[in-house]
């Protein structure tokens, strides 16, 4: 794709979900791609086996969080049904010590960073505004704003840059976000500094009922080469394609050439958020027809045609997806609020007399009803 | 102690942070080579280096929204944001990131930024350069909000906010800059008062009159000419307006029971609204008259020519406490709503 002769961009190719890199074809088929494939020439069976695996999982995660949104348990669940393929590819590029900014629909990079059950669910379930430690799995909260935490992606990389480290900050964000300020001045800020960051722009074609061709009339990766970063447009549904071009992206990142960019094409399958109604705004025949760019049953392809996706391996991945599922929903189920008292903790890391006081009052009133209780009233 | 204008103790204050803590980084528009706008910033790349004295892109979201991922890494960054009016492109990323994130990771980041606003009015400025926006910040829970009003505190306050592992913003009043004071560089910041403390600037027995960064030298003025008519004003400096020392603010009303209160910001659910409410709710038996706000008006910022009508000046304090003390005011005979 041509990205420096923009003196006539061209409207259809932002909508063009074929002009992208790829390594695996929608029938499972390899294909060839000389900038993506020396990326992943070590990806044997077994390591494509693993994406199997982990894409399921991810799926199950996503299906128990509808099911317990639906059933009353969480307050609001943000599906990636359909995303899995490049939030898994992406994840599993990364060091241990590399640390990623996600937005709220990045389950999948998550899970693989090392988020336990309970992590999915008890933000949604409105219990705390986050479950993990952000050190403990280098993993930031997730963004709800959208595109805030591209910004604090690249402030991070800066701090990489002043420890002298070599690893690398990456910010996941959505196409609608590629329309914000934050977005764009962190391409500014990591340019200029020439900060290790990765931004990865998940396209999935809808900002809520927005179509990509309200935030974008030229493909959003041929944004980056305007920055001075350079840039990939991949198939999002490939998790091969989407590990390759990671890879690439935290190589030259960590080799001190700068900030690089991933556009990953995909397609959200179900709502924004289990609020929403796609019917409203999308026909049926677009939604079939990205069933049939599936990312998961396209691995199962490449598998199955190389005689690795037998029953034993089809069985032994489902029984995992089940208990993960179980976990999941006995997290949700099991979860405890915290005492009414407890919205005041870790507003300040110092003491704040205008707070103390007012929880004091708090302690004081709900004491009150500690009393009645105690009465009898 | 030493001479020291507020612009050279706050550049010395930046300068011995950096010294004490090298995880201590400055960041904004032309605040290396040039020094910043106001200078404040002056000698500093020379003696730390790019690395640390980080000349930004003109983008105000992206040095705060970087700060905060510098944070996250664990650096203290002190932001400038050139000019008040400024602020607002940053404010998302101050209200819903800097602010919150303590709370929404359960204290697991800390935020230890500090936002310097060259702040308000009096210096004959252009559109948008003399605003007063403290009351956004200090509607904003998990930020503290401090206004300096002389050299210093202006040191010894900078200092006591970068080491705070809390975000502070820390507003420096432009028409101060090049106002002299006594700075004790040499003080142990241990021993200094803690940056939430408000201070008696002046004691008094009829009227406290509340005032804060800007309007505290207008305040003084205001005390010294109520003297000559026998009136025993007590001028209280917040220092902090978030929080306010409630402490130090009601012994004073409760002493004198009557509270004017003074600001160059707007009154619409401004800071003195809040005093008002405050001390209203904590000292009414003591109240001897309906306490008074002098504020600027509910106007966009006039153009330089016309702000001496919108900032609080020492007449406009005094009818003030003319009212308080049921003396013949702006608004003898006229009927309240």
């Amino acid at each position: 794709m041509t990205t420096m002769h923009t003196l006539t961009p061209q409207t259809d190719l932002a909508t063009d979900v074929d002009d992208v890199a790829r390594l695996v074809n929608e029938d499972g088929e390899r294909v060839a791609d000389p900038e993506l494939e020396r990326w992943v020439a070590d990806v044997d069976v077994t390591a494509l086996q693993g994406l199997y695996r982990d894409m399921t999982l991810v799926r199950r995660i996503d299906t128990e969080g509808i099911a317990l949104q639906r059933q009353g348990q969480l307050g609001l669940w943000a599906p990636c049904q359909g995303q899995e393929g490049v939030q898994v590819g992406t994840a599993r590029a990364f060091r241990a010590d590399d640390f990623a900014f996600p937005s709220y629909r990045e389950i999948g990079v998550q899970h693989v960073r090392g988020a336990k059950p309970a992590d999915f669910v008890i933000a949604w379930r409105g219990e705390e505004h986050s479950t993990y430690n952000p050190y403990d799995i280098n993993t930031a909260t997730p963004q709800i704003i959208i595109g805030a935490q591209s910004l604090h992606a690249v402030g991070y990389a800066m701090g990489i840059q002043r420890d002298g480290t070599d690893q690398v900050a990456a910010a996941y964000f959505g196409d609608g976000a590629s329309s914000q300020g934050d977005v764009n001045e962190a391409m500014i800020f990591a340019s200029s500094f020439r900060a290790p960051v990765v931004f990865v722009c998940t396209n999935n074609q809808w900002a809520i009922s927005e179509p990509v061709t309200v935030q974008a009339k030229f493909p959003i990766a041929g944004r980056a080469p305007g920055f001075g970063i350079p840039s990939m447009r991949i198939d999002g549904n490939d998790v091969l394609a989407s590990l390759a071009a990671m890879r690439w992206a935290l190589d030259h990142a960590r080799s001190g050439k700068g900030p690089a960019f991933i556009e990953a094409v995909t397609y959200r399958m179900g709502p924004h958020t289990t609020s929403d109604d796609p019917t409203r705004y999308r026909d049926k025949e677009e939604v079939e027809r990205w069933k049939r760019r599936d990312p998961i049953a396209r691995v199962e392809a490449l598998l199955r045609s190389q005689n690795a996706f037998g029953d034993d391996f089809q069985a032994d991945v489902a029984a995992d997806a089940d208990r993960l599922g179980a976990a999941v929903r006995a997290a949700a189920l099991g979860a405890v609020s915290r005492q009414p008292i407890g919205v005041f903790d870790h507003v300040y890391e110092e003491p704040h007399t205008g707070l103390a006081e007012q929880r004091e009052h708090f302690a004081a009133y709900l004491s009150g009803f500690e009393a009645d209780a105690e009465v009898g009233r | 102690m030493t001479q020291l204008t507020m612009a050279k103790a706050i550049n010395e204050g930046l300068r011995r942070a950096m010294v004490d803590d090298d995880k201590v980084l400055v960041m904004g528009e032309d605040i290396g080579k040039l020094g910043g706008v106001f200078r404040i910033t002056d000698g500093l790349l020379d003696e730390f280096g790019a690395q640390r004295v980080v000349d930004t892109p003109l983008a105000e979201a992206g040095i705060m929204g970087t700060a905060v991922g510098l944070a996250f890494r664990g650096y203290r960054p002190v932001v400038e944001i050139q000019f008040d009016g400024f602020v607002y492109p940053a404010f998302d990323q101050i209200v819903c990131q800097v602010a919150k994130l303590h709370y929404r990771t359960r204290g697991n980041v800390k935020m230890p930024i500090t936002i310097r606003i060259p702040w308000a009015g009096g210096v004959g400025a252009a559109e948008h350069h003399s605003e007063s926006p403290e009351a956004y910040f200090v509607h904003t829970s998990g930020l503290r909000v401090v206004a300096v009003s002389n050299p210093q505190d202006a040191y010894v306050m900078l200092r006591q906010a970068i080491a705070s592992d809390d975000p502070v913003v820390f507003f420096e009043p432009k028409r101060l800059y090049h106002s002299k004071g006594e700075v004790d560089l040499g003080a142990d910041l241990a021993d200094a008062p803690p940056m939430g403390l408000a201070r008696i600037a002046r004691e008094g027995s009829d009227v406290t009159l509340l005032t804060y960064g800007s309007q505290v030298a207008v305040a003084m003025d205001a005390a010294t000419a109520a003297e000559d008519e026998g009136i025993s004003i007590e001028v209280i400096d917040l220092r902090s307006i978030s929080p306010v020392d409630y402490r130090t603010v009601t012994a004073s009303v409760r002493k004198t029971g009557r509270v004017v209160v003074t600001h160059e910001a707007a009154r619409e659910a401004g800071v003195g609204a809040e005093l008002i409410a405050s001390v209203t709710e904590k000292c009414f038996n003591y109240l001897e008259a309906a306490p008074v706000r002098i504020t600027g008006h509910d106007i966009p910022y006039p153009p330089a020519k016309l702000e001496k009508h919108h900032l609080p000046d020492l007449d406009r304090i005094l009818d003030g406490v003319d009212r308080v003390l049921d003396r013949p005011n702006s608004m003898s005979g006229v009927i309240e709503p």
